[in-house]
């Protein structure tokens, strides 16, 4: 049987209490809003894309510490990325989250985030642990509707 | 034991229970199989009753009896086995008839659930009725299934949707209430108790103010029928709509209750075999009542199930039920209250037996998965009924809510996990 600790772990909790990049930032021109209609996560990622890079990423809103966490750890993750790299990094997070190996070709690594493959023993949480990553791949997109989980 | 015998709730007067009728939460139990097994190695302990009860096997038997002996479709063939399973079918709207003290069982109307049953209201009644600059009256606590058929009659007909707003307990401000009867009222519609609070509304007084103005006034009491006897009689409401799978019956059945005269005046909802009773392709003359509301094959074995689910709930007396739960509510709300960092949302003075709370640094979600490791069931979320999140200023809640096989016991282990959630998140 899976344990509790397996899927909160100490970074984890620690990432839910002081969040970092949690904030707005001013000059943003890229932006969108991520809604989990199950449990009521609410989060907007706020992106300084230029030149094709993500110069700058930060999110605010309110959710589980699955969702707030990993929106967290993503900010740390993707800063300074393309978005093809961002891309690729969702994809091999979204992996560990639900247990599947990873894709040929992509087997990078996912440093500090692999503290969330513990997810995938709890399948109802992948979607709070995916919340923030989804939001910012309609953020990349510029997605002007608010995306949801369901 | 029987702390509220005698209380007078609003609309029933609970009766004293029998001198020496022990209300034995074991034997209750034993009824049902689902309560035996064991969830994640620990012992199952089912608090999310006000999502859904579960089965005993008396409901159960006598599903299964009727697909096994008398499985035919009703109203229509002449042979034994379609006259049987038409006996049961109405055998069934009698009973809940009798549950709710209908007038007439032509006043019942098979719906697959409240859901439903309100849709057919604000469909039928409501598109007759409300028309553009009219408003159509609920409260800030209504589940979403008790705002949103009333808002699409109101975009479709250019009519408002007014909302009586709660206190900081979760209890219904009369006086507001009333302020916003007026003279472009057409339908109240409001819950008896309610999911995510437990609040017991005062519906006696409601249907009162309503109809002194000449206002009809729907009831939801999905949460309410498990709960407290209903005498839809006696409190004069002109509906009332709840859900079989929460009292303890199968999932897909529930009533509708409506004053005859009403609903003889409404257009048929759906159009279909049964509500007919005569089809050109010229003109259709519609069934009598209840047929008329019922288009197509209805879920027989639904109805036989609710008929088993409302007997068991007779048997155990509804009274008696209200006084275990109370029990279980005053208990839990004294054991949760005295752990740090928790806070009940909904502290009505009349509630039924449910516990809507959050934590302190601790998001609801967490809070269930923790509880889903020791057997724990909860509901967390915002229970369909987001409004009443956004006048808390909360994005959810955990809420445990009782049933009458539930124990002081099992409370204890709801304290117990949450003391456990406490120190993962500490």
């Amino acid at each position: 049987m899976s344990d509790l600790g397996d899927l909160y772990q100490d970074q984890i909790l620690e990432h839910n209490k002081s969040p970092r990049n949690f904030r707005k930032i001013e000059t943003a021109n890229h932006e969108a809003e991520g809604y989990n209609p199950l449990c009521g996560d609410h989060f907007t990622v706020y992106l300084d894309f230029q030149d094709g890079k993500i110069r700058d990423i930060s999110f605010l809103g309110s959710g589980c510490a699955i969702s707030k966490a990993s929106a967290s750890m993503m900010t740390q993750a993707l800063k300074g990325k393309t978005r093809e790299e961002a891309e690729q990094f969702f994809d091999r997070f979204h992996r560990l989250v639900t247990g599947r190996p990873p894709a040929n070709g992509n087997q990078g690594e996912l440093g500090k985030l692999t503290v969330f493959g513990g997810v995938s023993e709890f399948p109802m949480r992948v979607k709070c642990a995916t919340l923030a990553w989804h939001t910012l791949l309609a953020a990349l997109k510029e997605q002007k509707d608010p995306v949801t989980t369901e | 034991m029987a702390t509220v015998a005698g209380r007078k709730l609003d609309g029933q007067l609970l009766e004293v229970p029998q001198a020496g009728s022990r209300f034995d939460v074991q034997a209750y139990r034993r009824d049902f199989p689902i309560l035996q097994q064991s969830i994640r190695g620990k012992a199952l302990v089912y608090l999310d009753n006000a999502a859904t009860s579960q089965k005993p096997r008396a409901v159960l038997e006598a599903m299964d009896r009727y697909y096994e002996t008398t499985n035919a479709n009703i109203h229509r063939g002449v042979h034994f086995l379609s006259e049987h399973a038409t006996l049961e079918h109405e055998a069934a709207r009698a009973a809940a008839q009798q549950f709710l003290n209908a007038g007439h069982a032509r006043e019942i109307i098979f719906v697959r659930g409240a859901t439903e049953g309100i849709n057919l209201v604000a469909s039928s009644y409501g598109r007759a009725h409300v028309g553009a600059g009219d408003e159509v009256l609920l409260s800030a606590m209504e589940h979403h299934s008790n705002i949103v058929p009333w808002q699409m009659l109101c975009e479709e007909k250019g009519a408002r949707l007014r909302v009586a707003p709660i206190d900081d307990r979760g209890e219904l401000i009369l006086e507001e209430f009333e302020k916003l009867l007026g003279p472009r009222t057409k339908i109240v519609a409001m819950a008896h108790v309610s999911n995510a609070l437990g609040t017991i509304n005062p519906v006696r007084r409601i249907v009162e103010m309503a109809h002194q103005r000449g206002i009809p006034v729907l009831l939801d009491g999905a949460q309410a029928v498990p709960h407290l006897a209903v005498d839809v009689q006696s409190l004069d409401c002109d509906f009332y709509v709840f859900s079989g799978h929460k009292v303890y019956g199968p999932t897909g059945i529930g009533v509708l209750y409506g004053k005859s005269a009403l609903l003889e005046a409404m257009p048929p909802y759906q159009g279909g075999g049964d509500m007919i009773s005569s089809v050109t392709f010229e003109k259709t003359t519609y069934n009598t009542l209840p047929f008329k509301f019922e288009a197509g094959t209805p879920d027989i074995a639904g109805a036989i199930g609710l008929r088993a689910a409302l007997d068991y709930v007779r048997e155990a007396g509804l009274a008696r039920i209200a006084a275990h739960e109370h029990e279980l509510l005053e208990y839990g709300t004294r054991a949760l209250s005295a752990i740090p960092g928790v806070r009940l949302i909904g502290t009505a003075r009349e509630k039924a037996a449910v516990i809507s709370f959050v934590m302190e640094g601790v998001h609801p979600h967490d809070i269930g998965t923790i509880l889903d490791r020791e057997g724990i069931a909860i509901r967390t979320g915002h229970h369909c009924a987001q409004p009443v999140m956004q006048r808390f200023g909360i994005p959810a809640t955990a809420r445990a809510s009782f049933a009458l096989y539930n124990t002081t016991g099992e409370v204890d282990a709801l304290a117990h996990g949450i003391r456990k959630v406490h120190e993962v998140f500490s």
